[in-house]
Parts: structure tokens; C-alpha cells; sequence
């Protein structure tokens, strides 16, 4: 029971984190698209400014309670995925101090580098993290010692690099929605130009990545055997189909909302479709690292759920309150207020 | 070399290069939460000046600190996972606390800050800044009660092949672990201090914005002086309580190789490892390693000797990094009492104000001193008595880690070089100019 409790606390805390770093991965991706000016590259750095490492952090709990709960799942996926997760954090580091950095000297060659550091770490996190989920989903080489037997090639396969893609679909598309609740003037125009073709790109990938998935994992044996889990994947392709419609409407904030649920859906689709295995193996079903076989003692699990009912609130409180105090839009009399990096 | 040395090598790049930025936000988010409280209650704009000044270092201080700290949460897993499936269930559970009880409030509120001046009542943004401090505080003491169990691992069973918590209280409330928190956090604040003092009296040597640093430099002093002192007294309980749960950790922080009742302390030694003695050994103090370890001259000591070789931590590195750790401490304290004694004519005594700039690398190298000492002294146990460190290395090949240790030392230099060139330049510039004059 404990265990089930952590596997779905687990698969929602990375769900949260996709739907909140989703959109300033997916923004600083499309910034050279969106963004034509210094003033305009600045408004961009702007509205991602106040929430981005609050973002991040979820990364961090995600990343600690895989550690926490299930030990052994976080040292054969960490110690596994290496290469992958190496590129991530670099592509994080640079993306990271780009925020800081970037307006400290005024010199154009300056700027463009910090904006290639933001772009490229943005991309790659987006990349990875969908390539490394899509082949969990999939299942890993992994032998009976719980070692990882592959390489960082083993991971770029059809249906990893599919999941990728999708990934980074979901946040353009998120992150484009973010820009045009947070802009106005051109930068709003051209996100709400990019929008519709950027969702239609989306759905295409939807498409086929649930198609896919259908032949490359065992994903939806979970949901013929419960066919009510269904409704998981109707919401989300639901919301998805509400994305445009509110797109076409102009309701920017609603539209964002959708996206919200389109990405927590896709994650906890994948994440049920998991349960109980955190970590199929593709050489022996029996090898699998599972939320009963890889978890922590009963003591550390029911300690850590009180920490995490009782903080994981709290944090959602105040970081709620941080979007209501920065719920304007950002104008350019914001970046002459010295406010911001 | 192999994936074992090349991983401590990457693990001690990444650590090193974290505690350069983090122990300096430690304590100047408190100086800042200070200056900005003086604003809001006298209204003096200088306050807010002031805070605006450090604010600007503290924020990229914070922000290489944060990047180079999610590398450390990640190595666990990619490096050290034979380490992490052995110890998740204790070590795996207090990091997961740091993230949720204080990192977020931290990165959430820091934002708030940097944002919030137009849009936050002077109150509501004056707490943000303390909730920053007190956050990052915090977030110190759950890393170090985590380093703590590492040193000297409590409440927990050996079971299902790993070590099981037992005892929550015990792990988190252990006195060591506060022993550890206060001389680091002391340490940490002893270093801000010193860089506030040092960056002050580069503008006061000047004769530039004398009274904006002639505040900055009295804060700085007062909070560098209160530390060292307080250090000084903590750092003797804290070895003393090694003596009795690490003791060859002593032994090899004072070269001492045999077990002997009145062990003098020796101001200078060149050990030599392979042959278990000291080359040369200068200013013997009969009795005071006893005494200090044990509060009796007459107290017995265990040498390195009477420790399995491959129990004995590298001697000549830890000896050597105590040292220099212990010799910084009293500098500081010395320092700080004459410029203390000195305090209302600083601006006028160049030689000090001089010495004051020189110093600020010296916290730092202190610092690093210090985890020397802390975790090479561990050695050979990654868990103190538990786990060796040679067991806990990932299966991964060597060529990975080589090449990420390269890419780590790279990026890194790059790093530290720009935020360093970045500090000094915003040092150098100065304060804003006061409101309605520029």
C-alpha cells in the first residue's frame, strides 16, 4: 500500500515538475523564433525570471524522493543513464547562470552567448528528458544485478527519440502559451501566430507516440485490464483538443491551463501504465525494478509521505502566491525598473 | 586510472568548486537581511543601497551555487550508486527534506526578491530576504546532518543488505551533526565577514563612497569578529568529539603514529607514510594533544600504528590541510580583535584596510581546509565503519566519468572565471548612485 502511495506520488511530483519547467524550457527554446530584438530577448528572459528556479527545484524533489523511496530504482536509472543525465546537468548549469549572467555586460557577443547557453539549455533537458521517459516506458536493458547494459545509444531508438520530440512539442507549445499570457505588442503576435502550427505539429506527435507505444511497450496492458483507467488518457487527449480551442478564442490563460493538464496527463498516462515497474528491464520482465522490490524501508516511506503531505502543500501555496504577485504581463517599463537580474 | 578514483576525483571537483560560492550566500543573505531591515525601519535610503550592492554579489554567488549544487544530488545516483542503494533509505530521505523544506523556499522567495522591489510592500519584501536567509540556513544544516551520518552513522539496523532507518530523531537531532553545522556555519559566516571587510576596504583605501563602506565594513566586522572568536572555542569542542568518534581521523590530522599517554602536539611535521614516521618534527608540546582531545595531559592516544593499515586515512593531506585550517582560524581571530580595537579609525589606517583586502581569499582556503580535513579524514569510509568507499562506486566504465570529469573541469573553470570577472566588476563600479542625483 505504502509502496502504490509513493509509485503515484512519485509519477505526480515528476508530472508537476514537467508542467512547471515545461514552459521556461519550452520558451527559451523558442526564443531566437520569437524574440527579434535585445529589448525582446529581455522581455523573454523576463517573464521566466521570477518563476524559472522555483521550477527547477521540482527537479531536485523529484529527483531526492526517487532517492528516498526507491533507492535502488535512483541508483540503477542515475548510474544507467549517465551520459544522458550528464548532458542534462550541463545543459542545466549553463542555462541556469545564463539568467544571472546575461545583462551583466553590455556588449552584443556577450549577450549572444548567454542566449546560446539559455536555447541549448533548454532544448537538451526538454530532449533528453522525454528520450530517457519514453525508453523507461519501454523498458532498459537491465540484468539481473540491477547494471544497466547498454550504452547512450541504446536510449536514441525510433520510439525514445519519438518520445523526445513529443516532449519538446509539449513545452514549445507550453511555453509559446506562457509568452503570449505574459507579453503583449509583437512578441504576444508572434507567439499567437506560432501557436496553431505548433499544436498541430503536437498532435501529430500525440498520434503517433500513442500508436507507438502500443507495439513498443506494455504500457496500455494496465488499462485493458482496467479499462476506467482509460479516463486518464480521454482527459488528456481532451484537454488537448481544448488547447486549440482556446488558442483560436484568444483565452491565453485557459489554453495555458489546458496544456498544463495535456502534459501532467502524458506523464501520469505513462506513469499508470508503468505501475508497479519504475524500471522495466528489456532483457527479463523478472529483472524489473519495481515500486516493491526497489522502495525503502516501511519507517522512511511513512516519514517521508507526512513530510511530503504536510510540505509539498505549503510549497504549492506559496509559489501560487509568487504567480499571483507577478501576474502582470511584462512591459518594457518593467526592465527600466532595475528589477530582475 | 579507474572509475573509482576518476569518480572521487569528479565528486571532490564538484564539491570543491560548490563550497567556493555557497558559504559566502550562507552569511551574507543574513548581513543583507540586516541592511534591508535598517531600511525599512529608519527609512534611510542608504540601507537599501547597501542591499541592493551585496544583493547583487549574493544573487550570482546564489546562482552558480545552485547549478553546481544539482550536480551534487545527481552524482549520488550516477557515480555512487552501489552508495546510494546502501544508504538511500537514511541519506537518500534527508536530502529529499532539504529540497522540500528549504531549497524551494529559498530559489521561490530569492526570485521573489529579485523581482519584488516595485511590487511588494518594503515589509512583505524585507521577509522574503529573511526567508531567503533563514532557508538557506536550513537547507545547510539537513546537508550537513546527512554529511554527519556519513562520519558517524546513527539510528539505523543492517537489513535486506543495506542500512535501514530505525531511529528519525536520532539521525536528524545527533549531536555531532550540530557539532559539524556550527563550526561549518561559522566558518561560512567568518568568510562573509572577511569578504564584506575586504571589498569595503578596497573602496575606503579609495577614498570612494566612504560612508556606504564604512557601514558595510563595520557589519562585516562585527559578524567576522562574533565567529572567529566563537570558532575559535567551537572548533576545540568539535575535535574533541572527533578524538572520541573518529580517532584515527585524529591520528592522521596529527601525524601521530604511536599510541602513547601525555601525546604532545607538533607545530610542524613532514610525515612520511610508507615508513609510519614523521621526517621532521618541530615544536613538540608534551601533552597537549591529550589534553586537548581528552582534557587531561595525562590521557592516552591511539597512533596511527595501532590501526589496520587499510583503515588509516592519507596522513600527510589531512595533517597538512588541519594545519592550515587551524592556523587561518586564529589569524582571523587576531585580525578581527585589532580591527575591532581599531574600529572607529579604520578608514584612516591603510595598512589594515590593506590587510583586510589581502585577506579575503584566506576563509576561503580555510574552508576548503576544512573539508579536507573532514572528508579525506573519512577515508577509507565512505560510511564511517560501515561502507568502503572503493565499494560504493557505480558500474560504469571509466572512459564515461573521464569524460565527464574533463567536461566537469572545463566547464567549471569557465564558470568561476566568469562569475569571478563578473563580481569584481560590479565590486570595482561600486554602489548605485543615490536616487535623484544620477
Amino acid at each position: 500500500m505504502l509502496e502504490t502511495i509513493w509509485f503515484l506520488l512519485w509519477g505526480v511530483l515528476w508530472a508537476v515538475y514537467f508542467m512547471l519547467d515545461g514552459f521556461d524550457l519550452g520558451l527559451g527554446t523558442l526564443m531566437p523564433v520569437v524574440a527579434k530584438t535585445d529589448t525582446e530577448r529581455r522581455l523573454v528572459y523576463h517573464v521566466m525570471g521570477p518563476f524559472w528556479d522555483g521550477n527547477e527545484v521540482w527537479l531536485i524533489t523529484a529527483g531526492g524522493v526517487t532517492f528516498a523511496a526507491f533507492p535502488t530504482t535512483y541508483a540503477t536509472m542515475f548510474s544507467g543513464l549517465y551520459s544522458a543525465l550528464m548532458l542534462i546537468l550541463f545543459a542545466l548549469i549553463v542555462r541556469g547562470v545564463s539568467f544571472a549572467f546575461r545583462d551583466e555586460v553590455n556588449s552584443p557577443r556577450w549577450k549572444c552567448v548567454w542566449d546560446t547557453c539559455l536555447v541549448v539549455g533548454s532544448f537538451l533537458p526538454a530532449l533528453l528528458l522525454g528520450v530517457a521517459f519514453a525508453n523507461i516506458f519501454r523498458g532498459l536493458p537491465i540484468d539481473q544485478e540491477g547494471i544497466y547494459q547498454g550504452t547512450l545509444f541504446t536510449l536514441l531508438n525510433p520510439y525514445g527519440l519519438a518520445g523526445g520530440i513529443l516532449f519538446v512539442l509539449l513545452f514549445l507549445v507550453h511555453g509559446a502559451l506562457w509568452l503570449a499570457v505574459k507579453s503583449s505588442g509583437d512578441l504576444h503576435d508572434r507567439a499567437a501566430k506560432l501557436l496553431p502550427k505548433l499544436w498541430a505539429a503536437l498532435l501529430v506527435m500525440a498520434v503517433i507516440f500513442l500508436l507507438t507505444t502500443r507495439r513498443a511497450t506494455f504500457l496500455y496492458d494496465n488499462y485493458l485490464a482496467n479499462p476506467v483507467l482509460f479516463l486518464i488518457l480521454a482527459v488528456t487527449v481532451a484537454a488537448l483538443v481544448m488547447i486549440r480551442v482556446y488558442i483560436a478564442k484568444g483565452s491565453w490563460w485557459r489554453a495555458w491551463f489546458a496544456s498544463c493538464v495535456t502534459i501532467v496527463g502524458t506523464v501520469l498516462f505513462g506513469v499508470v501504465g508503468l505501475y508497479p515497474k519504475l524500471l522495466p528491464s528489456s532483457i527479463d520482465p523478472a529483472f524489473s525494478l519495481t515500486a516493491f522490490n526497489s522502495s525503502s524501508s516501511p519507517l522512511t516511506l511513512k516519514i517521508m509521505l507526512a513530510v511530503a503531505l504536510t510540505f509539498v502543500p505549503i510549497v504549492i501555496a506559496y509559489q501560487a502566491w509568487v504567480h499571483h504577485v507577478f501576474r502582470h504581463k511584462s512591459g518594457e517599463e518593467d526592465l527600466e525598473h532595475e528589477e530582475g537580474y | 586510472m579507474d572509475a573509482l578514483m576518476l569518480s572521487r576525483l569528479q565528486f571532490a571537483v564538484a564539491t570543491f568548486f560548490h563550497f567556493i560560492f555557497v558559504p559566502l550566500t550562507l552569511g551574507l543573505s543574513i548581513l543583507i537581511a540586516i541592511m534591508e531591515t535598517k531600511f525599512v525601519r529608519t527609512g534611510d535610503e542608504e540601507y537599501r543601497r547597501l542591499a541592493k550592492f551585496w544583493g547583487k554579489i549574493f544573487i550570482i554567488n546564489f546562482a552558480v551555487g545552485v547549478v553546481t549544487g544539482i550536480t551534487l544530488e545527481f552524482q549520488f545516483g550516477t557515480n555512487w550508486s552501489r552508495y546510494s542503494r546502501y544508504v538511500g533509505d537514511i541519506f537518500g530521505s534527508i536530502l529529499a527534506i532539504e529540497a522540500t523544506l528549504a531549497f524551494f523556499l529559498e530559489s521561490t522567495f530569492l526570485a521573489v526578491w529579485i523581482f519584488g522591489w516595485k511590487r511588494l510592500s518594503p515589509k512583505l519584501h524585507c521577509l522574503s530576504i529573511w526567508l531567503v536567509a533563514f532557508a538557506a540556513n536550513l537547507s545547510a544544516l539537513w546537508i550537513l546532518m546527512a554529511n554527519a551520518w556519513m562520519q558517524h552513522p546513527v539510528g539505523y539496523t543492517l537489513r535486506n543488505g543495506r542500512a535501514e532507518l530505525t531511529d528519525f530523531l536520532a539521525v536528524v537531532t545527533q549531536p555531532f551533526g550540530f557539532q559539524i553545522y556550527f563550526h561549518t556555519l561559522s566558518g561560512a559566516y567568518i568568510l562573509a565577514g572577511f569578504f564584506v571587510m575586504g571589498v569595503s576596504a578596497y573602496h575606503l583605501l579609495r577614498k570612494q563612497h566612504v560612508a556606504f563602506f564604512t557601514k558595510s565594513l563595520r557589519m562585516g566586522l562585527v559578524f567576522a569578529l562574533i565567529f572567529s572568536l566563537a570558532e575559535v572555542v567551537q572548533g576545540h569542542i568539535h575535535g574533541a568529539e572527533v578524538a572520541k568518534i573518529q580517532p584515527s581521523k585524529l591520528a592522521a590530522m596529527e601525524a601521530l603514529w604511536d599510541t602513547q599517554a601525555n601525546a604532545p602536539q607538533t607545530l610542524f611535521i613532514i610525515p612520511d607514510e610508507k615508513n609510519e614516521r614523521n621526517l621532521v618534527e618541530f615544536g613538540k608540546i608534551p601533552g597537549a594533544l591529550s589534553l586537548l582531545a581528552y582534557h587531561s595531559t595525562g590521557a592516552t592516544v591511539k597512533g596511527l600504528k595501532d590501526f589496520p593499515k587499510e583503515e588509516r586515512p592519507p596522513v600527510a593531506l589531512t595533517f597538512i590541510a588541519f594545519r592550515v585550517m587551524v592556523a587561518l582560524g586564529f589569524f582571523f581571530a587576531l585580525v578581527t580583535v585589532i580591527a575591532w580595537l581599531k574600529r572607529n579609525k579604520l578608514a584612516d589606517s591603510p595598512r589594515l584596510l590593506k590587510l583586510l583586502l589581502y585577506s579575503i581569499p584566506l576563509p576561503y582556503i580555510a574552508l576548503q581546509a576544512g573539508w579536507i580535513v573532514t572528508e579525506v579524514g573519512r577515508q577509507p569510509w565512505i560510511v564511517w565503519g560501515l561502507m568502503k568507499t572503493k565499494d560504493a562506486v557505480s558500474p560504469i566504465a571509466a572512459s564515461q566519468v573521464g569524460i565527464s570529469l574533463t567536461a566537469f573541469i572545463v566547464a567549471y573553470s569557465l564558470l568561476g572565471a566568469t562569475a569571478f570577472y563578473l563580481i569584481a566588476k560590479h565590486v570595482r563600479r561600486g554602489p548605485e548612485p543615490v536616487r535623484g542625483e544620477g
